[in-house]
């Protein structure tokens, strides 16, 4: 390897890079897009649920629970109906999500020390925001009974749940990172899979191959330039992580540029091999989506979690270097793990790189065909 | 192989499935000479440059360039060597300058030696002035002088210069060869390919005659006459001289047969092809 063979051809390519105004909003603009764009879009959080009350009681023990439903702020009550057939209505337009009914002898049956009842109807059609909901609404009649018991000793058990890392369950705090993670396994590979492919296609690659530069030489002159690039892109989106969307960083922030930089070489060498593959540039960028975008996104256990996948599918998630970055940023960022709790995610990020870069050299070849 | 020897092939084979493209090649080119590889479109010369310059791999064969195997040593070889792909190889987006000193680098010629290379390079192309100009903002001509200049930088033993001068101006390509003889005076070897034209050194006519069949047999008897062959209406004839179609033209019209029409035609892939077959 000659280092001033590297050097021009990293030259070159920065170059190129700087003078091609669609390689230049790609390569900044396009990390921050996808960022601003799931980091917005993607939120489990649930509130504002557009609720009804069909209150038949109209005690104020019955206003009480409402005014809890109201105050927790996940709920908004739009109207207090008077006819049952009104629920149908609501809940087929859409208008509103929840409906709570409140039988006649609810206030009646607490006096007397039966057990009132309530129902509660969700609109299933989202099942993931209905199973929130139920949560919410199960904690609220909770601490609801737990209030009418008041002075009345019952000895029971009374669970206390503290949510580490994550106290106020944001799931925004948890999203960003793996967002993150995901974005950047994506932009490193597409970053370098156009870059051989161009060069076969423009006619340049020919007269390239005919000097005696090397393909390692090649290859690493390609990566240089990209890293420094995907390396800009880590920094503005972890700026913008912390500081728009309010993600504490808790970690160090020079371990998680370290670890980014060993998962970048990963992801920018599969780039490589992609484009050295490919030979086209369309091949080579719609194989880099087919190969990063997917699996990254639903298996790297960035939204769904690994555990609950099916066994097949956890075997799999082990191939893809995104879900060692995801679960490493995520332990950065939220509980600001240290390089010992992830020596072993960061290393296989690093075996993934090197043997991605020594397939991309196995496999260019100084030929024609 | 010899001391004088540049370039050497021993049926040198390239196939392509079915399609064999070189077919044992075997030719010797000394030290300094220019050597002409001449053939219609398809005929395998850019396949042939491909192997010598050890970017392609040869189906059998062997062939030694500048002293070394294109099988063993292909990187030894594109040391000493200068390419020019058929097809612009350079950047678009980098400069003249850009670009030369990429390829220096490439070759690493040394830091010292640069000025003086470069500025000889740049004057006997006409390239000083437009060497901060982008590449693709150059005309055909003086992209085919950069091309040169970028593959004579590391002042190369051998040349290839695949279709060189096609797509270039009458008044750049003339330029272009009087660059080229000034190098075989410091003995580099220049192996050049060029698509078939004129530079065959046989003229060839089309006429028109209102009985091609009947003339055809007549024409045939004339001295100087290489070949005939009808085309439609026409006849595609080659001669040893330009002039025996004036001879053509009043024996016709003494058996009775018009000449409405005669001029000098290029020959075509079909002509070449005929005129092949019919040697066999």
């Amino acid at each position: 390897m000659k280092f001033l063979r590297i050097k021009a051809i990293a030259k070159k390519e920065l170059i190129q890079i700087w003078r091609d105004p669609f390689s230049l909003a790609m390569v900044f603009v396009m990390p921050v897009m996808l960022l601003f764009i799931f980091g917005y879009a993607i939120t489990l959080d649930v509130n504002n649920l557009t609720t009804i009350v069909y209150d038949l009681d109209r005690s104020s023990s019955s206003r009480e629970l409402v005014a809890k439903f109201s105050e927790s702020g996940y709920f908004t009550i739009i109207e207090h109906i008077d006819d049952d057939k009104d629920i149908d209505k609501y809940l087929d337009s859409g208008k509103a999500r929840i409906a709570i009914a409140i039988p006649a002898d609810f206030s009646k049956n607490i006096t007397t020390g039966k057990n009132p009842q309530l129902q509660v109807i969700i609109d299933g059609s989202d099942s993931n925001t209905a199973t929130i909901a139920m949560g919410y609404i199960s904690a609220i009649s909770e601490l609801y009974s737990q209030r009418l018991k008041g002075i009345k000793i019952t000895p029971v058990i009374d669970p206390r749940v503290r949510v580490w890392y994550n106290p106020e369950l944001k799931s925004r705090n948890f999203i960003i990172p793996g967002l993150i993670a995901v974005i950047m396994a994506i932009i490193a590979a597409l970053l370098t899979s156009l870059t051989f492919a161009r060069e076969w296609e423009r006619g340049t690659m020919e007269q390239l191959i005919s000097t005696p530069v090397k393909g390692p030489e090649l290859i690493t002159g390609k990566l240089i330039p990209y890293f420094l690039i995907g390396f800009i892109d880590m920094a503005v989106a972890v700026l913008i992580g912390t500081i728009i969307f309010d993600v504490p960083l808790r970690g160090n922030i020079f371990l998680l540029m370290a670890v980014s930089s060993v998962f970048l070489f990963g992801g920018l060498s599969l780039g490589i091999l992609i484009s050295i593959v490919a030979k086209s540039q369309l091949v080579a960028s719609q194989m880099s989506m087919v190969i990063t975008f997917l699996p990254s996104f639903l298996l790297s256990g960035f939204m769904y979690p690994i555990a609950n996948m099916p066994a097949i599918l956890q075997i799999i998630t082990h191939v893809i270097p995104a879900r060692y970055f995801v679960a490493i940023l995520k332990g950065i960022f939220l509980k600001g793990s240290i390089l010992k709790l992830l020596a072993m995610d960061v290393l296989l990020l690093l075996i993934f790189g090197l043997i991605v870069f020594t397939v991309a050299n196995r496999k260019f070849k100084k030929r024609v065909i | 192989m010899n001391e004088r020897v540049s370039i050497k092939t021993l049926n040198l084979t390239k196939a392509f499935g079915d399609n064999i493209a070189v077919d044992n090649l075997n030719l010797e080119i000394k030290k300094g000479e220019l050597f002409g590889l001449v053939g219609p479109d398809g005929a395998g010369k850019t396949t042939t440059m491909r192997l010598l310059t050890a970017i392609t791999e040869p189906t059998s064969g062997e062939a030694w360039v500048a002293g070394h195997s294109i099988l063993k040593e292909g990187e030894r070889i594109k040391e000493k060597i200068g390419y020019m792909s058929q097809r612009f190889g350079l950047y678009e987006d980098l400069a003249v300058m850009e670009n030369i000193i990429f390829y220096a680098d490439l070759y690493e010629v040394p830091q010292k030696e640069r000025p003086r290379r470069i500025e000889r390079l740049l004057g006997f192309s006409n390239l000083t002035p437009f060497k901060d100009r982008l590449a693709g903002k150059l005309s055909g001509g003086m992209k085919q002088k950069l091309g040169l200049a970028c593959a004579l930088i590391h002042t190369p033993e051998v040349l290839f210069l695949d279709e060189p001068t096609s797509g270039v101006e009458p008044v750049s390509r003339r330029d272009f060869w009087r660059i080229l003889y000034d190098l075989l005076k410091e003995e580099v070897t220049i192996f050049v390919s060029t698509k078939v034209k004129k530079s065959l050194g046989l003229p060839m006519v089309e006429i028109w005659s209102d009985n091609a069949r009947m003339a055809t047999d007549i024409i045939r008897e004339i001295d100087g006459v290489k070949n005939v062959s009808i085309y439609g209406e026409r006849l595609h004839i080659t001669l040893e001289k330009k002039e025996i179609i004036d001879e053509i033209t009043v024996r016709l019209n003494s058996e009775g047969l018009k000449v409405i029409d005669s001029r000098e035609i290029l020959p075509s892939l079909e002509d070449i092809f005929i005129s092949m077959v019919e040697k066999k």
